[in-house]
């Protein structure tokens, strides 16, 4: 009980402390927005009126991926422009497209860049985007994402090598201790309730390092988008790009590790009359496909949704522009908040749990009963 | 493709597919090698460690067990063979006792007929001295007589009598 007042004690002075403090993060957007309507269009109401707080935009915004890594205020950590014309290669910082009045100002490299809805477009002398000459542009800059990627796996060989490394330190007759004891229970969890109910016991080790790599992956992105300042804020795990590549490796490994059983359970169904097998051969094939696009979507989704609902909470306080909207809308974004960190590690399980049952079904060895059945529908047809 | 430039949150960045690539690759193969190796193996080690104690242990309690039923079975042979030893023992002590019993009695018996033999004989000899004596008393008395007969030949008669008498009373 008395934990429990503390609890809600603790929520109250929070949604307090947020109140007070967003008061005051709400009073600076709006001189900023002032101000920055002034030089433009000080005495257009209509223009004024559009400058007015869009929700959607400012959700998308935090969501989309950036050129550069806000940290506070108007303070952003610029990060490198990598990019890839038909004249070659090309570094910067992508401080080069603010001005010292944080407006957005055109970059001129090989080409005039400037930056369009967040991404790098090449444009023409009158700063209008030049869609033929983009179509040839690579972006391989470091993003915000790329460089939250980079954290993370900065973290995750710190963490994983110093726990493997007190294995080679304590042996394995001691108990695990530190981080060691932290990371033990996951591998053994991905062990044992992922990798071997799905794969089975003859062939699960080869997909080890492959399923716990993924599933620490995504954990840790999906731990980092929650962070909402400056080591995390990044949506990585939320960014189709990250998904996509991901589902593309499962992909890859499931259809590489497939035997001739698998081929045959989609081309040519055993034990179905030859009508049904045409039928599903195609249905089968689309299914080869449709696999690791559904775990693409999956995590994009889950964790997408999560943060638009955190910030649509937030922004409730913008759209009712009184302060007291917090009261409602903090404790909800915290116990939301609560919920994306049962999603982060559910997906991350999720994601691992269906590549390993793929890569199971890949590998299925063919059962001696269907054999049978198999061998006896085909003397019939004969 | 309409959707795909409608809403920029399903268009993919081709920076961020090539460099989460490149990390994947680095995770997959750095931790595959350095950590995920090490510590399945490690864990694997342990748990087939863990087993193999267990299993020991099960022998162990089982030898030891074993080695229980050995005892006691040697105990319940032991305790046989002093039954059977006490017992043969005891057989042996009965049999020395009525072997000497039956001994004694042999003994005591040749002893008794040694002496009714020697009873026997010295009964036998001593009737004969007395026979011999008779015989010397008769001689005698015959003499006696012989002396006397030839006064009375009555009284000769008679003192023969009193002597047979007097012999048949010896």
């Amino acid at each position: 009980m008395a934990s429990r007042t503390i609890k809600s004690l603790l929520v109250l002075c929070l949604s307090l402390f947020t109140m007070a403090f967003s008061g005051h993060v709400f009073a600076n957007e709006k001189t900023v927005q002032t101000e920055q309507s002034n030089p433009a269009a000080a005495h257009e109401p209509v223009a004024h009126e559009a400058e007015a707080f869009n929700v959607t935009e400012t959700i998308l915004d935090h969501i989309k991926d950036d050129h550069s890594w806000h940290l506070w205020g108007h303070t952003s950590l610029p990060l490198p422009v990598i990019l890839y014309t038909p004249k070659g290669f090309e570094f910067f910082s992508s401080a080069k497209f603010m001005n010292e009045h944080h407006e957005q100002i055109m970059y001129k490299g090989n080409y005039d860049y400037k930056i369009i809805e967040g991404k790098i477009k090449i444009v023409d002398a009158k700063e209008a985007v030049d869609v033929e000459a983009s179509k040839a542009l690579w972006d391989f800059s470091i993003t915000k994402n790329v460089a939250s990627l980079f954290v993370s796996v900065f973290i995750l060989l710190t963490v994983l090598l110093t726990a493997a490394a007190a294995y080679k330190k304590t042996g394995i007759t001691s108990a695990p201790k530190g981080v060691q004891s932290f990371m033990e229970p996951i591998v053994l969890f991905v062990r044992d309730e992922v990798a071997i109910p799905n794969i089975g016991k003859k062939k699960f080790a080869k997909y080890m390092p492959f399923l716990l790599t993924i599933f620490f992956l995504v954990l840790v992105n999906n731990f980092l988008g929650l962070v909402p300042f400056f080591p995390g804020g990044a949506n990585v795990s939320g960014n189709i790009a990250f998904t996509m590549t991901l589902a593309v490796c499962v992909f890859v490994v499931v259809n590489l590790s497939a035997n001739k059983n698998y081929w045959e359970h989609i081309f040519w169904m055993p034990g179905m009359h030859w009508s049904m097998k045409l039928f599903l051969a195609p249905i089968e094939l689309i299914g080869v496909f449709t696999k690791p696009i559904s775990l693409m979507i999956r995590l994009f989704a889950n964790i997408t949704a999560g943060h638009i609902l955190v910030l649509s909470l937030i922004c409730l306080i913008f759209i009712f522009k009184t302060v007291y909207a917090s009261a409602i809308a903090v404790p909800f974004a915290v116990f939301i908040g609560m919920i994306e960190l049962l999603v982060a590690f559910l997906q991350a399980y999720i994601f691992t749990m269906l590549s390993a049952m793929y890569i199971g079904m890949a590998t299925e060895e063919h059962h001696h009963e269907a054999l049978d059945h198999d061998g006896h529908k085909n003397v019939a047809h004969h | 493709m309409f959707l795909l430039e409608v809403n920029p949150l399903v268009l993919p960045d081709i920076g961020l597919v090539f460099w989460n690539t490149i990390a994947f690759l680095v995770l997959l193969i750095v931790l595959g090698k350095f950590a995920w190796k090490p510590m399945l193996k490690a864990i694997s080690e342990r748990e087939s460690g863990i087993e193999e104690a267990l299993l020991r242990a099960d022998k162990m309690k089982a030898e030891i067990a074993a080695m229980q039923n050995e005892n006691e079975a040697l105990l319940v042979k032991a305790r046989e063979e002093r039954a059977g030893m006490i017992k043969d023992a005891k057989e042996t002590a009965d049999k020395m006792v009525s072997d000497a019993k039956d001994k004694a009695k042999q003994e005591y018996e040749r002893i008794i007929s040694d002496a009714q033999l020697a009873i026997t004989q010295q009964k036998n000899a001593a009737l004969t001295e007395v026979k011999n004596q008779v015989g010397t008393l008769v001689v005698e008395v015959a003499e006696k007589i012989l002396r006397k007969e030839l006064s009375n030949k009555a009284e000769q008669e008679s003192y023969i009598k009193q002597i047979a008498e007097g012999v048949k009373l010896n």
